[in-house]
């Protein structure tokens, strides 16, 4: 299959913890058939519903640390002097750098006139391709404090690209990480369409604007919907104006439902379940394939 | 960790993992409620919201910059040094001259350090916005990342650097376990992580301790959503020796008044006195942890 043919959605949210994961779930299992990528790959949970049995597994190399060998080290401190990271320390005679602070820059690299400062690729997490019950799905997970996790979602796109052309499956979708910055940016570019799932609270709506302007700083189309929209229909109604202001089409409103809980202590997405909020979200659903 | 700092200057951050458990709610309520003058700090640059609930009206903002490249076609030779130098596509030479992409960029100056004809000069490139408001005993500060810009840490820096000295802060960390979050973690004394009982908070708190370790912080638990406990997050807590600092019930009250932009320590007295106890069970932990109190 040609790229032409392939779309891709990606569920977004701005703030945290409003219900990308469980709309995601709940997509794959009524597409039938599509690609799944895990782009939140900070805190990947869609596994915990789709149950991947992994196929391949793949060390995920993504840019350079610095580390010093203290045995050659003289002390001079012209790396500490030069990182804007501070990442380095004197410890007694000779300089250490904290792997956790360090951007991988390679200045100090550069500049140690002992030569005592080494660069090695460094290993920032892994990613899968696995099997589940409603398609293949492309995931990672970032190591603990690692960096770069917008180059591992990028690495994630790739693949489900890969494994869209290759079986033939006309679409991809992708659960979104959470905020406006580098991992986000990476799932966002170039998607056909960024379905943003939004709670109504304070929090809610303006993280909701801030997403939606990211949005259009890439030319993305927008589309909203409201989870829980019953705990505050008020301020439902205020951001289902807000989205439609900033150009998003408004596709539904999923009621506040235990059942959502229910179904990730079943390993199942809500659809599975006979519940309300699983109603909803079919609503949804043929909305959004309407937009894509 | 805070050798530097003076007394009563430490400083306890709010993170966890999985997004949307509750950190910013359990931070401005502490806040509230922490019997003394703190600074709350929100960290969570891209998506801010302490502001939302505290209505501070001296925010007075001023830009977070960070050095970015600019070339001097006049002397730029188009040798390549700099593109050479950059890790991550910042700067590269085409042609005959040297090409900056500012989005790429993450201010670490060797570019210039290494340009052999002094082609390149840095310049200030506006990445977000830091403002320091007061709301009765609390001072926040808000940091706010640049809508389209990438490059999360140095505004959590800024955000870190106005901190006082001589105030006991509370930081809000943003979602997650990579850079933000790390960059907002450091030089604290303390870690309470927010989870609720469900199969995605235990999955997300397990990659928030793993992180806690790795930084070497002491840590403690928030339940928030707190019910039937299906998932073993109390024996988990149990088996790590976490200790579990506040139970909150899930008591739909508190979404209502919190989805209005309330604060639930002072809408509903009896959460104002569970918040009350909050802080002095974070002081206790302080003393027992070495970070001060």
């Amino acid at each position: 299959m040609s790229k032409e043919h392939i779309r891709e959605l990606v569920v977004l949210s701005g703030k945290g913890g409003t219900g990308k994961t469980s709309v995601t779930a709940s997509f794959a299992l009524l597409a039938n058939k599509a690609v799944l990528a895990d782009c939140d790959v900070d805190a990947a949970d869609l596994h915990l519903l789709l149950t991947p049995i992994v196929e391949q597994r793949h060390a995920f190399m993504s840019g350079h640390e610095a580390v010093i060998r203290q045995q050659d080290c003289s002390g001079c401190g012209i790396c500490m002097d030069s990182c804007r990271f501070d990442a380095i320390r004197r410890e007694g005679a000779v300089c250490r750098i904290d792997p956790v602070a360090c951007e991988g820059c390679s200045v100090c690299y550069r500049l140690c006139p002992d030569k005592a400062i080494d660069f090695p690729e460094r290993v920032c997490g892994e990613w899968m391709v696995s099997g589940t019950r409603c398609g293949p799905m492309v995931h990672a997970q970032l190591g603990v404090a690692a960096e770069n996790s917008g180059k591992l979602v990028t690495t994630v796109r790739e693949q489900a690209w890969a494994v869209a052309v290759d079986k033939r499956i006309p679409l991809i979708i992708s659960d979104g990480p959470p905020g406006i910055g580098c991992p986000v940016i990476a799932s966002l570019s170039g998607v056909s369409l960024a379905l943003v799932v939004t709670e109504p609270t304070v929090s809610g709506l303006h993280d909701l604007q801030r997403v939606l302007a990211l949005a259009r700083h890439f030319s993305v189309p927008t589309a909203v919907c409201v989870n829980k929209w019953d705990i505050n229909p008020q301020q439902t109604e205020k951001i289902e104006a807000a989205a439609r202001s900033a150009g998003a089409a408004v596709t539904g409103r999923i009621r506040y439902d235990r059942s959502v809980t229910q179904a990730q202590l079943q390993q199942k997405a809500v659809v599975e379940l006979d519940a309300g909020a699983g109603d909803d979200i079919r609503v949804i659903w043929k909305q959004v394939t309407e937009l894509l | 960790m805070a050798a530097a700092r003076k007394q009563n200057s430490y400083r306890i951050a709010v993170a966890s993992g999985k997004g949307g458990t509750g950190k910013t709610t359990v931070a401005l309520n502490l806040a509230a409620m922490f019997g003394e003058p703190v600074q709350l700090a929100d960290c969570d640059v891209e998506e801010p919201n302490d502001n939302l609930f505290l209505r501070c009206e001296q925010l007075t903002p001023h830009e977070v910059t960070m050095l970015v490249p600019e070339v001097d076609p006049q002397r730029c030779n188009g040798c390549g040094a700099c593109g050479e130098l950059c890790q991550f596509r910042g700067i590269v030479s085409l042609g005959s001259r040297a090409l900056v992409f500012p989005e790429l960029c993450h201010g670490c100056g060797g570019c210039a350090l290494v340009c052999p004809t002094g082609a390149l000069t840095e310049h200030p490139h506006r990445i977000g916005t830091i403002s320091v408001g007061q709301s009765g005993t609390i001072r926040l500060i808000e940091g706010r990342l640049e809508v389209g810009v990438s490059l999360v840490p140095p505004v959590i820096r800024a955000v870190r650097d106005q901190l006082l000295d001589d105030v006991p802060a509370i930081l809000d960390a943003p979602p997650g376990t990579s850079c933000p979050v790390v960059a907002t973690l450091r030089e604290s004394d303390y870690l309470v992580l927010v989870t609720d009982p469900t199969p995605f908070g235990l999955h997300d708190l397990k990659l928030a301790v793993a992180l806690a370790k790795e930084l070497g912080l002491p840590c403690g638990v928030v339940v928030n959503r707190a019910g039937e406990d299906l998932v073993g997050l109390h024996s988990y807590c149990q088996a790590e020796n976490l200790p579990i600092l506040l139970s909150l019930p899930d008591d739909r009250q508190i979404a209502e008044v919190t989805s209005r932009g309330d604060l639930v320590a002072l809408a509903l007295p009896e959460y104002g006195l569970m918040f009350s106890e909050l802080a002095t069970k974070l002081k206790h932990e302080l003393a027992k942890t070495g970070g001060t109190p």
